[in-house]
């Protein structure tokens, strides 16, 4: 009896332990994923500021390790990728961003909780342009458009005041004459990601049209740098940066150019900000009685005087219960000038300003649903103009918005025109070498009406509020995605290398990434 | 004329950024379903955790205190313990999320009987029916549900057991519950103490919620019949207790500085149910040395529909869906005494999770599961016998999410592919006399 017993206990005992682990059907391990068609082996990213992790206004030595190529590289890992490197940011040892000396490369944007918006983190920059003289895997490189790729010289130091160099290449260029391209080929990659056109289009639109289209020039040597890239000239770019990128038999995904109406910078300022609540600085006494001033000496006046030249709709007056439009200046506008001076000349009560009404409002509108107010100008509404006396020295009110302050409808189209044309080449010439396409313009435009992820959470373009600060994919520039935006748009590419390459890589949750930095003080 | 503001909500103030900011404060409770592992008695546990119609030790002041009036000695004595070992797996496919954890636990019981008088019998009962601890790695994909978890709640329940006549017995009894939680999650997916890299994790801003010293008062009542000399057939019912923490400690961790005066460290209130227990069951002394048991017990979770956890400072209240529901458990235990000397014991049973569908939340891991048990009894003397018992919980392999946490106003959902195996050795001892 008493060996049984033994026996029984020890059959319990071993019955009990072995099978006290507990073991999955199917346990997951990185066999379970695959390369496909793909090989990560040396992967390479080129492209502009979206694709160097470029947030906040600038590059900083954190916000860079979220850039969407470090993230997919992470992924790319488990499947066979090799290392990925970044250029390096070591000297920005506080994570402030911005580079030293250099101005309006500012410190990266941050939420001041007690002044009650973003602002660029106090501190001095401390990222020098010190050559780095190497190729990395990340060769985004912010401010680039489509054919400096190709520019010789884009990274020599000396072309720095000629406005012929870009201070991010200057740090990391393997000479003075190399490529930001040369660079990229000399890893000999094996997959690429090209996000690349971008600033063909959006550098004219965030700066409010104040370049021009140069649709039909095709010498890029002569346009400046808010212009609008000749489609020609970026098809013919395009075709060269991916002729060489796939000289090797390299596979890749290349990213279309989002639309204006995507991206907060263009979306978050309304073009009829003006109550009288908002007029009369929280105070709806003051407001109204600004309101009927304003009508009774200036808005009513002009009003009279364009209908009588035929442009009734360019000024109504003011509204005391509606929200009113900005005052804006729009260039395509016949310039009415000299006639608002002549007929403001011959009334007694506005005689005296006559030439400078003429000066002010000769090209001046209301604004519409049309025109796009920059995220930057929301600063500026109701603000002094420099050198503007009183009554007419407040900006969107009583003085019109200028070129740069808004984007308006003419130059909207102008914007998408061109988004349309490069976007259509980037899919056409990506067709040729049968490369993935990160339809970004598509992608980006789910988030209008709200982009649901795969675990339920829907993110939206807006720009930062305290209803959304778990959500926000856009960092405080208004352009440019947040962490969890890259993480997001590296999660789309994913999707997309899944599906063409027929790859299997796990999946980013952009739930996981950060915001916005929030202090409670600068 | 300053209209900076006006075109946008950026007028921020400190308590509109944090009240809205982590609306999907969870904490969470440890009185799930899936903790009720039955341990409270190593005779029992070695039949299946059957016991509502049997009488052979002080054990039956837990399964059906009505039963006590028939154990035959004067006196009952019986103390045990159990070494739990839980270990779950998580793994997500399509995001290549791992995740385990092994954890430990110890329930204990001890109980004693008395016969005042040929009718009446006196008892005391303490035992630890809810008890547990999971451990994640800290700062896992599934941290701001919870990183750990520990719970207790020791049961302590005099009773009383009518001997009415040879066929028929009822008893019960208060029972006292004093028992605490501790529970840390970290607020938010993405919410940290300062700006982190890409891959590490940095310090996530967390809390830990404590109550200590909780104490409830519920109660037990069971009758037992004796159809024939060897068939007992019982029913016992446990009512629902109500867990109320008052002032338990809510502590804040690694919250960023513009968040602190918010996220500051306070008391809550929260109400934890552990719902009623019916159970009925006989058994059947086929010969001399089988007896067979059979039980079945309902535990009514339904009454468990949220987690309500009240701050005492601005922190917005937290409400967070469980809709439980009941859960059945079937218990089928056997017993051969061959002599004097010995008895052995097997049992198995099936419980039913009561955690539904979009509701599986991993501070509670737990799927249905499968008992195997067994165990012995060795007489040290006639009046002295020692007892060892073990239970292999062997739990379905599920693939689930919860899926009630907000952020921002809108529910996401978390989950992936949970296996658990619990492995639990017991010892104890009985004396009678």
């Amino acid at each position: 009896m008493k060996k049984n017993t033994l026996l029984y206990l020890a059959i319990l005992a071993a019955a009990g332990f072995t099978a006290c682990e507990p073991e999955f059907e199917h346990n997951l391990t990185d066999a379970d994923y695959s390369a496909g068609e793909a090989d990560f082996t040396r992967y390479v990213a080129v492209g502009n500021s979206l694709t160097s992790g470029y947030m906040d206004g600038t590059v900083s030595r954190i916000g860079q390790t979220y850039s969407f190529p470090n993230q997919l590289a992470q992924q790319f890992k488990i499947v066979g990728g090799g290392e990925f490197t970044q250029p390096s940011y070591a000297d920005d040892v506080n994570n402030l961003g911005g580079i030293a000396g250099l101005p309006g490369f500012n410190t990266r944007l941050i939420i001041d909780a007690g002044a009650g918006g973003p602002e660029p983190i106090a501190g001095t920059s401390t990222v020098t342009l010190t050559a780095q003289q190497k190729a990395y895997n990340n060769m985004g490189v912010p401010g680039a458009k489509s054919f400096h790729l190709l520019a010789a010289g884009y990274g020599n130091p000396a072309g720095l005041a000629l406005g012929l160099a870009n201070p991010y290449f200057v740090r990391h260029a393997t000479s003075p004459t190399t490529t930001v391209l040369a660079d990229a080929l000399s890893l000999n990659p094996t997959f690429f990601t090209n996000w690349i056109g971008a600033n063909d289009v959006l550098s004219y639109a965030t700066s409010g049209g104040i370049g021009i289209d140069q649709t039909g020039n095709t010498n890029p040597a002569t346009y400046g740098g808010n212009d609008i890239t000749d489609p020609t000239v970026f098809a013919g770019t395009y075709t060269e940066i991916i002729r060489q990128l796939t000289l090797n038999g390299a596979k890749g995904v290349v990213a279309t150019v989002p639309n204006i109406t995507s991206i907060p910078f263009f979306t978050t300022v309304p073009y009829n900000p003006l109550t009288a609540s908002a007029i009369g600085d929280g105070d709806t006494t003051v407001g109204l009685a600004s309101i009927r001033r304003a009508n009774a000496q200036l808005y009513g006046p002009l009003n009279q005087i364009l209908t009588a030249f035929g442009q009734p709709d360019r000024i109504h007056l003011l509204s005391e219960t509606d929200p009113n439009p900005l005052l804006i200046i729009d260039e395509s506008l016949v310039n009415l000038g000299p006639q608002i001076t002549a007929a403001a000349a011959g009334n007694p009560a506005t005689a005296p300003f006559a030439t400078v009404l003429g000066q002010i409002y000769g090209q001046a509108r209301q604004a519409t649903a049309q025109d796009l107010i920059l995220l930057t100008t929301r600063s500026v509404i109701g603000e002094p103009p420099p050198g503007v006396p009183a009554p007419f020295d407040t900006f969107g009110v009583a003085y019109p918005l200028q070129d740069q302050h808004v984007l308006t409808a003419a130059e909207v189209t102008l914007v998408n025109n061109a988004t349309t044309n490069f976007n259509n080449a980037i899919r056409a010439i990506a067709a040729t070498k049968n490369l993935a396409v990160a339809d970004m313009n598509a992608i980006l435009n789910q988030l209008v009406s709200g982009l649901r992820t795969s675990d339920g959470q829907i993110y939206t373009a807006d720009y930062f509020s305290t209803a959304k600060v778990n959500t926000v994919l856009f960092s405080l520039d208004g352009v440019h995605p947040n962490a969890r935006g890259y993480a997001l748009v590296a999660n789309e590419v994913i999707k997309v290398i899944n599906e063409h390459y027929k790859a299997k890589l796990p999946m980013i949750t952009a739930g996981y990434y950060p915001g916005a930095t929030i202090l409670p003080s600068n | 004329m300053k209209i900076i503001n006006l075109t946008t909500n950026l007028n921020f103030t400190m308590r509109k950024l944090l009240s809205l900011t982590m609306m999907a404060f969870a904490a969470t409770t440890a009185f799930a379903g899936g903790y009720r592992v039955s341990l409270q008695g190593q005779k029992q546990l070695a039949m299946g955790h059957t016991g509502v119609g049997v009488v052979q030790s002080a054990e039956v002041l837990f399964f059906n205190p009505a039963g006590a009036a028939f154990l035959k000695d004067r006196f009952n004595f019986s103390v045990g313990g159990n070494g739990l070992f839980a270990k779950t797996r998580f793994q997500n496919e399509a995001n290549n999320w791992k995740a385990s954890t092994e954890n430990f636990g110890n329930p204990f019981e001890i109980y004693a009987s008395y016969r005042a008088t040929d009718w009446l019998t006196v008892g005391l009962a303490v035992y630890t029916p809810y008890g547990s601890a999971v451990e994640w790695d800290k700062n896992w994909v599934g941290a701001n549900l919870v990183n750990n978890i520990d719970l207790e709640a020791v049961y302590i329940q005099p009773t009383i057991s009518i001997k009415i006549n040879d066929q028929l017995s009822i008893g019960g009894g208060p029972i006292y519950v004093t028992g605490g939680v501790e529970l840390n999650r970290n607020l938010s997916r993405s919410l940290s103490e300062n700006e982190v890299p890409l891959g590490e994790n940095g310090n996530p801003a967390e809390v830990t919620i404590r109550a200590k010293n909780v104490t409830a008062w519920g109660w037990t009542a069971s009758m037992m019949l004796n159809p024939t000399e060897n068939i007992r057939v019982g029913v016992n019912y446990r009512s629902e207790i109500t867990m109320e923490a008052r002032n338990g400690s809510a502590q804040f961790n690694h919250v960023p500085a513009f968040a602190q005066g918010t996220f500051s460290n306070t008391t809550f209130n929260a109400d934890l149910p552990l719902p009623a227990e019916l159970t009925a069951g006989f058994s059947v002394q086929l010969t001399d040395k089988w007896l067979v048991a059979l039980d079945y017990n309902v535990a009514f979770w339904n009454v468990y529909k949220n987690l309500t956890v009240d701050f005492a400072n601005n922190i917005p209240t937290s409400v967070n869906p469980r809709n439980y529901k009941d859960a059945s458990t079937y218990r089928i235990g056997a017993q051969y005494k061959p002599n004097q000397k010995f008895a052995f014991r097997a049992g198995y049973y099936f419980d039913e999770s009561p955690v539904q569908d979009g509701y599986f939340a991993p501070e509670t891991p737990r799927n249905d599961s499968m008992g195997f048990t067994g165990g012995l009894t060795y007489q040290i003397t006639p009046k002295l016998g020692i007892d060892a018992s073990f239970l292999y919980l062997h739990f379905k392999e599920t693939t689930n999410s919860y899926n009630y946490t907000a952020e921002d106003g809108t529910p996401y959902s978390f989950g992936g592919t949970y296996k658990n195996v619990v492995f639990s050795p017991g010892v104890g001892l009985t004396y009678s006399f």
